[in-house]
């Protein structure tokens, strides 16, 4: 009796199966403390500690945008057959429903309140002059722009920071108030300590951090209320609204393409690695077959390949949607296919190395099964490689899907993302004057959500790698390196 | 040395036929040549004549791996497989769909794409060490802490702004260098600042942040702290001991790709109009020419084995520790 129809994308399931499994592995080694240890060196790093803050805030839009349905049309009452709008929307797009419903003619500078071209305009005499035509929604309270627009702008963004200023007051209350009880000192205390950066947690950097994002996004809403704040794209779509949208795209590829493979990484890299042999040469001559074929074209074919058979086969999917979103799992799983080959390798080393371990040589000795000692003493020593790999290859991976989208090959072309956004802006660098915001609005988005990633990466690496920490700790020789890493991390606590 | 080569070789042959039988299964296996005819013909004048004579046109008539109507020998040449893939081995690449030599094509592209790459990977293989040592020589200091940051700043940029940037700075306001376009001879020096240019500041984060940690890994080992030891000022450290070992890894990292130079960049070349293999790859995906695709997939695969062996030898020439057994 509902009047929306849910609808699960394969992206949509495995993004929260994602989030499912985090959560449950946070849950997992709540208690364990030589699990939690490497996670609480990072949770001190400062720089991955602002990072982790700006990719909240782009996970959380993501998330958002990953809970997908179908709105009723018609039909409903009694009996009558009900059918749901072709569109899939998202949760996201609920909430940005006055951006994505206030579309123009076509482009339209930041906070304008004139179309970008000149048009005929009839006159209420019958007379046709060339001009500036105002825009359908920017601006479109004012009486007279050129005089107003301005003070409204200023008195917007004051309203704004001041908003997102106050927001940050209570953050920054909140937090020292959860860590005053919590610790058992008073507010004030609290307070010193959480700005003079003594507390074990960066949580000054993470505050300023917030309160950054805060002061931008306070001044970004409320002007979104009146004006197109990153002005209008061809079709007179708002580019705040695209550049929002193309964050669960780009989060999608970087972070699904991993787990898609890694399975097959994981079994193939350690199987190689332990049984050695045979098996080696085969899944040596695999990884190396793939390899040899340069990323980009063998993207390039199989994106053909399935475009041809998802044309030959258009019956499959029920709307536009579906299909963009098939076209963006199998592009993760091809991403993934040319990526799998430089984990399954250092997966394969480690494990080669861990073979010859004593533990795993007594394990070998008291007759346990080699099923046992793969999922028991190799699989979780080498869990700290499978999680830098990740984390290091996102951000590349974001960047891949603009590239491939520029090409032809990457998401489909109705979905929005970075990479379309950059295709659809780049034939307008011609014009004169320059249609420069949607390339700045997808350049800004880009290059946060990569930098944040980038800087978070460095973080987790130097947090896991025992590599790093035995050189930082000691000058110890790189052989020091293969210590397993537990035993590496409670050495680091004491 | 020449046993190992043979080894080698004969090691890179079971690797190229591995990829022959991928492209094969992707442009034939997965998709018909019906499912191509009909792609490329488009929905209106799909008939199943138009589509027979689409194929007979372009060979895909026969069938894929083995001709029972043929007689001898024939009964196996006489297919797709042989005529499409095996014939690769031999670079004789065929037609694209749009009647042109694939190979003839390719000849006459190589060097476009080689006037770009190579500037670039000798300018940039200089730029970037000479870079990344300033950093470690100064490093733990603000200079090398803000020459990180740079990096990752300029890491964190997707290289199509590098070169929509530079069109819009170098070309469009300084007016320095043409927006796109190629010429021959001394005339294609102008057309080719830009890119070059772009191509090197785009890689600039990567490869510096890449090579200051071989370079800082080098600086940690014993034969360095005997070196100061004895009393070797830091420069003299740097320059005799630290750069011509750490030059090992570099050099013999970026031997693998030289052949793959060729091949020419995608994205620079489409941006700025460069008639190279580059752009001659995205125009065949970009009007779905599958069999040029095909041509590039194995060309590149050859070229990058070709670079594997030649890291190989190059380990040998540069560090007499490695010997070929």
């Amino acid at each position: 009796m509902s009047d929306l129809k849910i609808v699960v994308l394969w992206t949509d399931a495995l993004v929260f199966l994602l989030l499912a499994g985090t959560l449950a592995f946070g849950f997992y080694i709540r208690r364990k403390e030589h699990l939690i240890a490497p996670w609480r060196r990072l949770a001190q790093s400062r720089a991955g500690m602002a990072a982790l803050v700006v990719l909240a805030l782009f996970l959380g839009i993501g998330l958002v945008d990953s809970l997908h349905f179908r709105p009723l049309v018609s039909g409903g009452g009694n009996g009558s057959e009900r059918s749901y709008a072709v569109e899939v929307l998202s949760l996201l797009d609920v909430l940005l429903a006055p951006l994505r419903e206030r579309k123009e003619k076509t482009y339209s500078a930041p906070l304008a309140a004139h179309l970008f071209a000149k048009e005929t305009i009839e006159l209420p005499d019958g007379r046709q002059i060339r001009e500036y035509p105002r825009l359908l929604h920017g601006g479109a309270h004012l009486r007279d722009p050129a005089t107003e627009r301005i003070p409204d702008i200023g008195m917007r963004t004051a309203r704004g920071v001041a908003y997102g200023g106050g927001l940050w007051l209570l953050a920054d209350v909140l937090v020292t108030l959860t860590l005053a009880r919590r610790r058992r000192t008073t507010f004030s205390t609290m307070h010193r300590d959480v700005w003079r950066g003594v507390t074990g947690i960066p949580w000054n950097v993470i505050l300023i951090t917030v309160g950054v994002l805060l002061l931008v996004a306070g001044p970004v809403f409320s002007l979104a209320a009146e004006y197109h704040v990153l002005g209008t794209d061809k079709v007179g779509q708002d580019v705040l609204y695209l550049s929002l949208k193309s964050i669960r795209t780009a989060l999608v590829i970087g972070t699904l393409t991993t787990l898609v493979t890694l399975p097959l990484a994981l079994l193939l890299g350690i199987m190689a690695g332990y049984f050695g042999g045979r098996t080696d040469d085969v899944i040596q001559y695999l990884y190396t077959t793939l390899n040899s074929i340069p990323g980009v074209l063998l993207i390039a074919a199989a994106v053909l390949t399935t475009q041809v058979y998802m044309d030959t086969h258009a019956d499959m999917f029920e709307t536009v949607s579906h299909r963009a979103d098939f076209r963006l799992l199998f592009l993760c799983i091809i991403l993934g296919m040319t990526s799998w080959t430089g984990l399954c390798r250092l997966l394969r080393g480690e494990a080669l190395k861990l073979r010859e371990m004593d533990y795993i040589q007594a394990a070998q000795a008291f007759g346990v099964r080699r099923l046992r000692i793969i999922t028991r003493h190799i699989l979780p020593n080498v869990m700290h490689i499978v999680l830098i790999a990740i984390v290091m290859d996102f951000s590349g991976l974001v960047l891949a899907e603009a590239v491939l989208s520029y090409v032809g090959v990457g998401v489909d072309p109705s979905m929005i993302s970075f990479g379309t956004m950059i295709n659809g802006a780049r034939l307008e660098m011609a014009r004169e004057p320059m249609v420069w915001w949607s390339l700045a609005a997808a350049f800004v988005f880009m290059f946060l959500l990569v930098l944040a990633a980038n800087l978070f990466a460095d973080a987790v690496r130097d947090a896991f790698d025992p590599r790093v920490r035995v050189r930082a700790r000691t000058t110890v020789d790189d052989t020091e390196g293969t210590v397993s890493p537990a035993l590496a991390v409670e050495g680091a606590m004491r | 040395m020449l046993s190992y080569l043979v080894r080698r070789i004969a090691y890179a042959i079971p690797i190229l036929i591995g990829v022959n039988l991928v492209t094969f299964a992707l442009f034939f296996v997965v998709n018909t040549p019906d499912d191509m005819a009909r792609i490329q013909l488009g929905a209106k004048r799909v008939t199943p004549d138009a589509i027979a004579k689409w194929k007979s046109e372009r060979g895909y008539d026969k069938p894929l791996l083995y001709n029972a109507q043929a007689e001898g020998t024939r009964r196996l040449t006489d297919t797709i497989f042989f005529e499409k893939s095996v014939r690769l081995f031999a670079f004789d690449f065929g037609r694209a769909d749009d009647g042109r030599d694939i190979g003839r094509e390719i000849r006459m592209r190589m060097g476009p794409s080689l006037a770009i790459a190579l500037p670039v990977f000798l300018i940039g293989l200089l730029a970037y060490v000479s870079f990344s040592l300033l950093l470690a020589f100064f490093r733990a200091t603000y200079v090398d802490f803000s020459g990180v940051v740079l990096c990752v700043a300029l890491m964190s940029i997707s290289g199509m702004f590098y070169i929509i940037g530079g069109q819009y700075v170098v070309s469009k306001v300084w007016r320095l260098a043409p927006i796109s376009g190629f010429g021959d001879g001394i005339d294609a020096v102008k057309f080719l600042v830009l890119p070059v240019l772009v191509a090197l500041v785009a890689s600039l984060g990567e490869r510096t942040r890449w090579y200051r940690t071989i370079f800082l890994e080098e600086m940690n080992k014993d034969y360095v702290r005997t070196a100061r030891a004895k009393g070797l000022s830091e420069l003299r450290v740097l320059f005799t001991h630290v750069l011509r070992n750490a030059m090992i890894p570099i050099l013999t990292g970026a031997v693998v790709v030289i052949p793959l130079l060729f091949m020419g960049s995608l994205v620079t070349e489409s941006f700025f109009g460069i008639p190279g293999l580059g752009s001659y790859t995205i125009d065949a995906i970009g009007s779905q020419d599958f069999a040029v695709v095909r041509a590039m997939v194995f060309l590149g695969s050859f070229l990058y084995i070709v670079g594997l062996l030649l890291t190989d030898i190059s380990y040998t020439l540069v560090d007499p520790r490695i010997r070929l057994e």
